[in-house]
């Protein structure tokens, strides 16, 4: 290992031998070299070359590309820069100096103790992966790992403060809501400093400190760790005095650096580490590797050789400690001035600006970086995002720098020992290294995103280093697709009830329909309680919502329901987590309320302002761990809450059908044509068509499948990592067992088939769930392996038929998965997976999705946020060194609270309506969007091809015309009349917009009345209409108003080539010139206004007179009169309160007129009225209503029985009974025993009215004769006074035939006996 | 089509919590009665008086739950019983049980109620049956007792916030406010299903109003309508919004709720959640696409 290395720093060996070695996968593996007559394995010789870089790198940056802002105090480089960290741990000759990364516990805080500690381990604090080397010292060990005999190094502080590593959880729980404190600690404690900012879910949340000083300023509380003793080899053995053996070197593997916490599989999985993937595994930790077993299935060695390895190794350094230069630390910094909140420390002044003249051992640098570049070039690292990102954080290294550096800078050279010199110890060197990588990497740079490339091109450091780099950066900014935010629509919905899946025939009983009902009810109010409450402090998912969780399971399990719940859950779940719109990296989620609120237009500004909110925040490496942002932490929590065995089988049912559903999707390949248009640009419509559907089938399978592996691990996961005892009875028993997918035949199916692109990316979602002993399932040991096996191959500087940014996208997830904790630390490194793996040829004949470039950058960002982090890091410099040069901070404060105060009238129009389509398609069925879709996809391309048929073809006729005459006039310029003609016709080429709205306008609707049901309502299908118009017209316009010119341009290029090809020739007859010269159609005439109106609505059983204005009062509200009126009748009652005669009319007018109208009344209210106007009659009968006559004056009492005011009512309400509708009234109260024993009981006047009253009814033909004198009969028990039958009487026989009044006297005697009966009672 | 829709609408209809709290206060004290509403009215003249007694009768609802037990026990419905039957044969023409009805804080129609329940009650105790005894409420002349009858229909007929009369009108304004809503859709030209419609389609919840085609008022998505033909006072809302609204949205997404005769102002809290509080038929409607516009021409009926 380092043999082969330091040959090739002496020259001793070809670096093209090393590299055809690296690069040739079809020969053995071993690479034998005279010298040392050993050979290599690669598999060794790669992580031993990346750990060597790190360890070189690590004190360069050690200040991290954290900030360069925050160096605050020089270091101190002693004579002992020239060796490697270890050796800078022990040595300042001046103990009053001081230095800002101190080994020593006691004084350092937090971060600079880890860093400190790091630098001792040769482990680059700050993110760089570290690679075990067989000769790396320190040992790292996690906690639960290491054995209790074993002897504590500091890398063991590093990781396990101790309240970290006992209870990480409390830590991954909380960390959402503390900042800074332990909190950072944990992060650190792992991955240093800045990367904690991650885990704690904290971004943009924490406050921010003094711009990007807070990132390590918060980092204050230190590990409380007992003395050391510096002297003790076991715990600070030095590094790299002298190599040991290679034969001694294992493959290196990442200590379990993964304090998974006891909730990591169920809550969040925050404290997973990001980038160091591989610590060192030195000579201690080889021995515990040895007791795990299968993980150290690579070491050459038995334990007892590694012990006596050891041994010599300690002895050796033993000796070195006696050196001067180690005897004395560097003073540690005593405090963290300048870290601390608010202080503007410019340390930057220290820093050294790179340059090249000052680079040392180039041609060693460019060996270095040869070497490197290969490894990634060839997918040899297992993260290449990994590896880029560790260039950028060499590049915007900031390590302090003195003029002591040049002291040092001869030690170094004096230095004999080759792998000993400081190759990336100075900044110059770094960045020059970082540039080198960079260029030999360019094609993978500029596939990052533009505001990257801009900072990196913006770099002073590229620019000095290497002006063409910069150049080459600038201009690929051009090609960079922007990176525009997907304007996503916020509009947040529920699952549509749909009666044809939910509606009471979808259920077995009408008890399961009702209580689904509930179900459905509660659901949405557990989801509105966890959005309203889940940020704030305290609260608990499952103590708030858990019992009522377990009680819709309950329910639903008694009722037999779980399938429509699934149904729900995963519909909703699709509804408000699908979209690229859900960001997976935490803390950069949008708040979909404030984006609703800023509306369309806000929204890229909003991004832009987010972005720059970013930029200054925590970095967080290129692989965090797998997380569940946004909505999805809901759904999450909700299946651990239920903890409900029936649904999660049937949400797996569910999930597992429609995965492989969209994993069967057809993408058709674009057509031939515009197979050769250039990958990167727009391409054709179809193609973006297709792509866009690509991109949605792919978000939504990696969505399903991130939660169909989520339930699927679920019963197993374990907050650590198992013994191994544990972990073989857990493989031997679940291997007996059916996965609930098979991912190996899914895989191999997918590679046979070319379809790599859609399924490694789910399924990299669903494996990334995986609990710990998952991975050592044979079926997804088989699957990693294969996953590796295609990683490899996936070169991405090899042309193969797959598309550049498809692979870069499936290196990238991958890169990512290997990096996860779950997946075996030596996975990457070891034969163990692969061996089981087999990669089958792809069928040749069938052209997959893999060779259609579906892939483009902002699906990439989208899959792979992290790759955000380049950005970051690269912001963080600029923001530092701008400081540096006098610059102002960006001291930018958080203004989303006040603009989430914006009032929702900034909200634009556009935005509106997009909301209301949106929500138009909410309620309807399914199958009306797709038709809509789908023929706004036809409608728009076939405008699109409309006009280029008619359009641009004319166009060309006319330029051709235009050419031919202007060649025929003398002192012709054919290329100066190419180019007007060829202005002239783009701008009449901008017409094409308008034709092809109009046609889009005339289609549409046509289609779409053709494709929708007869029996859809009109207003559905005008509105379908109208958003397919739209739809289609968008469609069309966007891609005219993009590729319009171009295509104009390239066909009349075409021709006039031709034109001017034939022009010496005989000219051509005007052959087509008379194509369907693009007479626009007619302007589209808006919809036949035929169409009825069906008004399926609102009919109501109405029967209004015929011309009827509905201008009535309301029922209630004369109700509400009569009721009044009845009550003061009634009384108790004040005379003020009696109505006149005239106000009675009135009254009792608008009653009849209400009675008449029927537009508002219902039977009852329409019974109600007409009763009340006979109770009203009844009380005016007998007085006991008076009413005013309007000659009088307040408060006296009419005469009661006078006869004009209450006559003329009478004659009204018998009139009202008379008319349509009112034969329903209670007239028989009339004849009750309360009214006529109150007519009884009146004077004169009142037998008169109620005899008048009576006539005219039986006049008006309201009631017979017969009638009255039944309901006479009926008052057995009253007395009738002869006056009233008289009275009757006379009037019958004045008009009517007689009565049949012998009957009536009969009778008389009863009655007027019982009426004394009667007035004795009252 | 000119409506009354709005016969209130030129009165205050949204209460700030404060004014409604005065009302609230204001109305402790006063019982159900004709009288008692004249003087509420006259005290707050600004505000409309179905507001002011929508607003009662809520308030005078919350009282008698909180009261009902108490009147309720036998013991005391046979005090009540015993003192109506002295004071009735003491002034058979006096207002016996309205007067023990106010004296009692009891609704006069529930007084009515219970009396006339225990007029009826056989000799072993038996309860008479409900339809009987609700339809000698609706009807007094059915009661054997003329003079009971008159007391029962006096009790009845002065109770503002109880009896048969009441519930009818309530009923009433409800379903007019119903028609009169689906009268302003149409005159937008807006499409829609009612209630009935969705009822047969197989719907679990129906709103008064689903939109066929989903409107935007002040900016906010509206899907369906639910008219209450009442004050949308804090306890009446928390209700609704568990029993119907959020269901509505659970459903059909968000949506518009018209208290016709207004509600607390705060209570309008939820409107970027989907739940829109009106207190009439919005103006400010943006259609999908102007889609009606295009569409047919509104029919006149």
């Amino acid at each position: 290992m380092a043999a082969l290395l330091e040959s090739l720093l002496c020259k001793k060996v070809d670096i093209k031998t090393v590299l055809e070695w690296l690069k040739n996968d079809e020969e053995g593996e071993r690479l034998a070299f005279s010298e040392p007559q050993v050979s290599v394995h690669k598999q060794e010789f790669v992580p031993f070359l990346l750990n060597f870089l790190r360890e070189q790198s690590s004190r360069a940056l050690t200040h991290g590309p954290a900030t360069p802002a925050k160096t605050p105090n020089r270091l101190r480089p002693g004579a002992q820069g020239c060796r490697s960290a270890a050796g800078a741990a022990a040595g300042s000759r001046s103990a009053s100096r001081v230095q800002l990364f101190s080994p020593s516990p006691s004084v350092s805080p937090g971060s600079e103790w880890d860093a400190a500690s790091h630098s001792l381990s040769g482990v680059n604090p700050f993110s760089s992966p570290s690679f075990a080397t067989g000769w790396s010292p320190a040992s790292r060990p996690s906690g639960h790992e290491r054995r209790s005999g074993q002897k504590v190094s500091l890398g063991d502080y590093m990781v396990s403060p101790p309240d970290l590593q006992k209870s990480p959880s409390i830590q991954s729980q909380k960390s959402r809501r503390r900042s800074g404190g332990n909190m950072a600690l944990g992060g650190q404690g792992k991955h240093g400093g800045w990367r904690q900012a991650h885990h704690s879910d904290e971004i943009g949340r924490r406050p921010s400190r003094g711009g990007g000083n807070s990132r390590i300023s918060e980092q204050v509380s230190p590990p409380s760790v007992g003395q050391l003793n510096l002297n003790n080899l076991e715990d600070f053995p030095p590094v790299g005095s002298s190599p040991i053996s290679p034969a001694a070197s294992k493959p290196s593997r990442r200590i379990n650096p993964t304090p998974v916490s006891e909730e990591r599989a169920h809550s969040k999985p925050k404290t997973c580490f990001t980038s160091i993937p591989f610590t060192e595994s030195s000579s201690p930790s080889l021995a515990v590797d040895a007791l795990e077993g299968p993980l150290t299935v690579g070491s050459p060695l038995s334990l007892q050789e590694e012990r006596e390895l050891l041994k010599k190794e300690k002895t050796k350094r033993a000796q070195q400690v006696s050196s001067p230069l180690l005897s004395s630390l560097d003073p540690c910094t005593p405090t963290k001035s300048g870290l601390g909140a608010g202080s503007k420390v410019t340390p930057e002044l220290q820093t050294p600006c790179p340059e090249p003249s000052k680079v040392t051992f180039s041609s060693e640098l460019d060996l270095l970086a040869e070497l490197y570049c290969t490894c990634i070039s060839e997918n040899l690292v297992p993260n290449i995002f990994l590896e880029l990102f560790f260039v950028v954080q060499l590049l915007t290294s900031q390590s302090a720098h003195t003029h002591d550096d040049d002291e040092r800078e001869s030690l170094c050279s004096v230095n004999s020992e080759i792998m000993e010199r400081c190759y990336l110890r100075r900044v110059h060197n770094c960045v020059y290294f970082a540039v080198k990588v960079l260029q030999n990497q360019f094609q993978l740079v500029a596939h990052l995103d533009k505001c990257t490339l801009r900072l990196l091109a913006e770099n002073e450091r590229v620019a000095s280093f290497s002006p063409a780099l910069r150049d080459r950066l600038t201009e690929a900014q051009g090609g960079s697709t922007a990176q525009h935010s997907p304007s996503v629509s916020t509009f947040i919905h529920s699952v549509p009830f749909q009666p044809a899946t939910d509606n009471q025939s979808n259920f077995c009983s009408t008890h399961a329909f009702h209580i689904f009902k509930k179900q459905r009810d509660i659901f949405y109010e557990v989801l509105r309680e966890w959005e309203d409450f889940h940020k704030e402090q305290g609260w608990n998912f499952d103590a708030a919502l858990g019992r009522r969780i377990r009680g819709i399971m309950s329910q639903l399990t008694s009722a037999g329901n779980h399938s429509h719940f699934a149904r729900l859950f995963l519909k909703q779940l699709i509804q408000v987590c699908k979209g690229p719109g859900v960001n997976s990296s935490p803390g950069e989620t949008p708040d979909a309320d404030l984006l609703g609120m800023l509306g369309a237009d806000s929204l890229g500004r909003l991004k832009r302002l987010e972005e720059r909110l970013i930029q200054p925040q925590g970095v967080v490496g290129p692989c965090p761990p797998p997380s569940f942002p946004g909505h999805q932490e809901f759904f999450r929590d909700f299946l651990q809450a239920a903890s409900c065995c029936h649904l999660n089988q049937h949400l797996q049912d569910s999930l597992c059908q429609q995965l492989l559903q969209l994993d069967e999707v057809s993408i058709l390949s674009p057509p031939a044509s515009v197979a050769g248009v250039d990958e990167e640009g727009d391409g054709d419509m179809e193609q973006q068509d297709e792509k866009q559907r690509f991109t949605s089938v792919l978000l939504l399978a990696r969505l399903l499948a991130k939660f169909l592996g989520f339930i699927s691990f679920l019963p197993y996961q374990t907050s650590e990592r198992p013994s191994r005892e544990i972990r073989d009875a857990a493989v031997a028993l679940r291997s007996k067992s059916v996965p609930v997918l098979d991912v190996c035949a899914v895989l191999s199916n997918s590679m046979k088939r070319r379809r790599t692109i859609l399924t490694v990316p789910w399924l990299v979602e669903f494996l990334s769930m995986m609990d710990f002993v998952g991975p050592l399932l044979l079926c997804y040991r088989t699957a990693l392996g294969k996953l590796l096996l295609l990683y490899r191959r996936m070169l991405l500087g090899r042309c193969g038929e797959m598309c550049y940014l498809n692979k870069l996208l499936t290196v990238s997830v991958l890169g990512w998965l290997f990096q996860i904790p779950v997946i075996p630390e030596d996975i990457f490194f070891t034969n163990e997976f692969t061996e089981v793996a087999k990669l089958e040829d792809s069928s040749t004949s069938a052209a997959g999705l893999d060779c259609i470039p579906l892939v483009d950058q902002q699906l990439l960002y989208t899959c792979c946020p992290f790759l955000g982090e380049f950005r970051k890091l690269l912001a963080a410099f600029v923001s530092g060194s701008s400081a540096k040069s006098g610059g102002i901070i960006r001291k930018i404060t958080p203004t989303s609270a006040e603009l989430k105060d914006a009032p929702t009238a900034n909200r634009s129009q556009q935005k509106l309506q997009v909301d209301l389509e949106q929500a138009f398609f909410h309620n309807q069925p399914p199958s009306l969007r797709r038709t809509v879709e789908f023929v706004a996809e036809r409608v728009g391309s076939n405008a699109v091809k409309h006009m280029k048929a008619t359009l641009v073809s004319e166009l060309v006729e006319r330029g051709e015309k235009m050419l031919r005459d202007g060649l025929a006039s003398p002192n012709s310029n054919p290329s100066k009349l190419n180019d007007s003609i060829c202005a002239q016709l783009c701008v009449a080429g901008l017409e094409a917009m308008a034709k092809a709205t109009r046609f889009c306008s005339e289609k549409s609707p046509e289609a779409i009345r053709i494709l929708l049901s007869d029996e859809t309502s009109p207003a559905v299908r005008t509105t379908s209409e109208n958003i397919t118009k739209r739809l289609a017209t968008e469609k069309a316009c966007s891609w005219l108003s993009a590729n319009i010119t171009a295509l104009i341009r390239r066909e009349w290029k075409s021709r006039y080539d031709r034109v001017m090809k034939t022009a010496a020739g005989p000219p051509p007859p005007h052959s087509r010139l008379d194509v369907e010269a693009a007479a626009p159609e007619p302007p589209t005439k808006e919809e036949p206004s035929a169409a009825p109106k069906t008004r399926r609505g609102s009919e109501r059983v109405t029967s209004c007179p015929p011309h009827c204005s509905h201008g009535a009062s309301l029922p209630s509200d004369v109700l509400i009169e009569m009721k009044e009126w009845l009550s003061i009748a009634v009384g108790p009652r004040t005379n003020d309160e009696l109505l006149t005669g005239s106000q009675a009319k009135a009254l009792l007018q608008r009653v009849a007129d209400t009675l008449a109208c029927r537009k508002f009344s219902t039977a009852t209210s329409e019974q109600m009225l007409l009763n009340s106007t006979v109770l009203l009659a009844c009380r005016l009968v007998s007085a006991e209503l008076p009413v005013l006559s309007p000659s009088e004056g307040d408060g006296d009492v009419a005469g009661s029985g006078s006869e004009p005011p209450v006559r003329a009512l009478l004659e009204q309400l018998a009139a009202l009974w008379q008319a349509d509708g009112c034969s329903s009234a209670p007239l028989h109260l009339l004849f009750a025993q309360l009214t006529v024993s109150a007519v009884l009981k009146a004077s004169d006047a009142e037998w008169k009215n109620y005899l008048f009253l009576v006539r005219k009814l039986v006049d008006g033909q309201v009631l017979s004769e017969e009638e009255v004198i039944s309901h006479w009969r009926k008052l057995t028990n009253l007395a009738l006074p002869a006056k009233l039958v008289e009275n009757f009487q006379l009037q019958s026989q004045s008009i009517k035939p007689p009565l049949p009044l012998a009957e009536l006297q009969s009778q008389l005697d009863v009655l007027q006996v019982s009426q004394q009966a009667v007035e004795g009672a009252t | 089509m000119q409506s009354h829709a709005y016969h209130c609408n030129q009165m205050k209809m949204t209460l700030s919590r404060a004014e409604y709290k005065e009302i609230v206060r204001w109305t402790d004290q006063l019982r159900p009665t004709r009288q008692c509403m004249k003087t509420l009215k006259e005290r707050f003249p600004n505000h409309s008086q179905s507001t002011l007694l929508s607003i009662f009768s809520l308030e005078y609802q919350k009282r008698t739950k909180r009261t009902f037990s108490r009147h309720h026990a036998p013991e005391v419905i046979d005090g009540h019983y015993q003192r109506y039957l002295s004071g009735a044969k003491a002034h058979p023409a006096a207002p016996v049980l309205l007067e023990l009805a106010n004296k009692a804080d009891l609704s006069p129609a529930l007084m009515a109620r219970i009396i006339l329940e225990r007029f009826l009650q056989g000799p072993e105790g038996e309860m008479p049956s409900k339809t009987v005894l609700n339809s000698m409420l609706k009807e007094p002349s059915l009661i054997p007792d003329p003079i009971l009858a008159k007391n029962i229909y006096q009790c009845t007929i002065n109770d503002c916030c109880y009896g048969p009369l009441v519930d009818c009108i309530k009923h009433a304004i409800g379903q007019e406010h119903e028609v009169l809503l689906c009268d302003k859709l149409k005159e937008r030209n807006l499409s829609f299903l009612d209630e009935n419609q969705l009822r047969v389609m197989g719907y679990d919840k129906t709103p008064d109003i689903i939109l066929e085609v989903p409107i935007a008022v002040e900016g906010h998505i509206v899907h369906w309508i639910e008219s209450k033909a009442s004050f949308g006072d804090d306890h009446s809302h928390r209700t609704y919004l568990n029993e119907q609204f959020w269901s509505y949205w659970n459903r059909f997404g968000p949506g518009l709720v018209i208290y016709w005769y207004g509600f607390i102002e705060e209570l309008d809290c939820q409107r970027d959640r989907g739940i829109l509080l009106k207190d009439g038929f919005p103006a400010d409607i943006v259609l999908c696409h102007a889609a009606q516009q295009n569409g047919p021409p509104h029919q006149p009926q």
